[in-house]
């Protein structure tokens, strides 16, 4: 099958990013966060809401959530989505904004996500019917999947529950770098062996954090971007790729839809993997930062754990990965993906302080939805790239 | 037109574990649909499938109190689709990547489910 990979690159960028109450954020509805994190945005960018004509946003409990938030902030978009790919939305986003945008259709999108799980535990954990193929096994809905996914991998490959504590331990020293991260105390890979087993060989390290977080990202046209308050970060490409909703549909339980979406964002970039400077991928799990390694063209599949292993991709390893902590250790609010492109944001600019990855100009963010159901991959760069 | 839940549900309660198989293409599907996926034909009859499968993958979901945990496999059946499922009769713990394993159905909660075990 051959693809096609239009897409216009360069001719957008990222001009403002934001996060808001990471870690705990009671007293305050979702919305409230994602209306704060917005503001942040834009006066990052050095843009008001009179700017702002399309809006992209998917609420944690709302399934109205796109309408809710533009009347929350007064506008009147000509685009408004509030797409249902789990995790990986935002990155979506970032391609659909960057298309409208490209198209004139729109001038000023807000991509924009608030969600405090801790502080107010939902009634009801999302908006999804519960599988009739699956729920009566009682599976601990998501972890139970990936962890199918994980068994799978390491009988076909020999990957190993070491392996996989590398991936938590790398996170956790990458958050102690970063004042914002929620959990930065230490985390050996023996911690990681020794926590309670949740969904075998998965332990409850293993296991993304479920604390409160907002993010908002603000998308204009390059030639726009380069008035704006700070440095554009041009989006350089930006792909998608469904296979599946429940991993009993999942046509191959260790090749994820990354190797679809990575080939066709480094197509559309105009780069290879080894160009990639910073790689921020969704770590719902240990397991899955492995499988994108691998389907995003690192290293060949089934080398993810072996790839990973001696703090590879810890503080001062060969590749920098998830230097914000992740959603492991740093930020995991249910979904997460519009952080992964804050990061990349950040580092981009030079933002990242004690965590900073030296001279980086090309940075890939991956989402992840369902389970591993929805991947979407964007290629950031800065001005030296486009 | 096929009420593919319902249909298959109620064949589970007289106590068949009926799959669907496309005429056209010869291929069995589960879950049940109204179409093959990928081809989209509609000519699907229900057929019994044989009941034999292979783990595919395996999880134990762990309880506080180790008696209580259970395992979750995903089975490949002879016929070819892949689906979810418990593999009992057997420690949870103890079931392997590629254990042949045999269909029954078992109440659980209060509804004919399909389990399997070792073949």
């Amino acid at each position: 099958m051959t693809h096609k990979h239009g897409f216009p690159r360069g001719k957008t960028a990222i001009v403002g990013a934001a996060t808001f109450g990471i870690g705990r954020c009671p007293g305050v509805a979702a919305v409230d966060m994602a209306a704060q994190a917005s503001l942040i945005a834009l006066a990052d960018a050095g843009l008001t809401l009179a700017d702002v004509d399309a809006v992209y946003t998917s609420a944690p409990y709302e399934a109205l959530g796109g309408m809710e938030l533009v009347e929350y902030l007064g506008l009147q978009p000509k685009v408004t989505d509030c797409n249902r790919t789990g995790g990986s939305a935002f990155e979506v986003y970032a391609q659909q904004a960057a298309l409208a945008l490209d198209a004139g259709l729109i001038d000023c999108a807000l991509i924009a996500y608030g969600s405090n799980p801790a502080s107010v535990p939902p009634k009801a954990v999302g908006m999804t019917r519960p599988s009739p193929w699956e729920a009566p096994y009682q599976r601990w809905a998501p972890i139970s999947s990936y962890a199918l996914a994980a068994s799978r991998h390491m009988h076909l490959y020999g990957t190993t529950r070491e392996h996989l504590a590398e991936v938590a331990v790398a996170a956790r020293r990458w958050a102690q770098l970063n004042p914002e991260a929620a959990v930065r105390d230490p985390l050996s890979i023996d911690d990681v062996l020794g926590a309670r087993m949740v969904s075998d060989p998965l332990s409850v390290r293993d296991c993304c954090l479920f604390n409160d977080g907002a993010a908002a990202i603000v998308m204009v046209r390059a030639d726009r971007a380069r008035h704006c308050r700070k440095a554009p970060i041009a989006v350089l490409g930006a792909a998608h790729a469904v296979t599946h909703r429940e991993i009993s549909g999942m046509p191959d339980l260790t090749v994820t839809g990354a190797a679809r979406s990575g080939a066709q964002a480094y197509a559309q970039a105009k780069v290879r993997p080894r160009d990639i400077d910073l790689v921020m991928l969704y770590d719902a799990f240990t397991i899955t930062p492995i499988l994108f390694l691998e389907d995003l063209g690192f290293c060949p599949k089934g080398e993810g754990g072996r790839f990973v292993a001696d703090g590879a991709i810890a503080p001062g390893g060969r590749l920098a990965v998830n230097t914000s902590g992740g959603g492991l250790s740093c930020v995991h609010p249910g979904m997460y993906g519009l952080f992964l492109l804050v990061e990349a944001v950040r580092q981009l600019r030079g933002e990242a302080g004690e965590r900073q990855i030296p001279d980086a100009h090309l940075a890939l963010a991956h989402g992840n939805g369902g389970v591993l159901s929805s991947q979407a991959t964007v290629v950031l760069g800065t001005a030296a790239t486009v | 037109m096929l009420h593919p839940e319902e249909e298959w549900r109620a064949h589970l309660a007289q106590g068949r574990f009926m799959i669907q198989r496309s005429r056209s293409t010869g291929r069995h599907v589960f879950h049940p649909r109204v179409a093959e996926p990928g081809t989209g034909a509609q000519d699907l009859d229900w057929v019994e499938a044989s009941g034999q499968g292979w783990v595919h993958a395996v999880t134990v979901v762990r309880k506080k109190d180790p008696a209580e945990s259970y395992n979750v496999v995903l089975v490949d059946l002879a016929e070819g689709p892949r689906l979810m499922s418990r593999v009992v009769d057997i420690a949870a713990d103890t079931v392997r990547i590629g254990m042949a394993v045999r269909a029954r159905i078992d109440i659980l909660g209060d509804q004919p489910t399909l389990v399997f075990v070792p073949a």
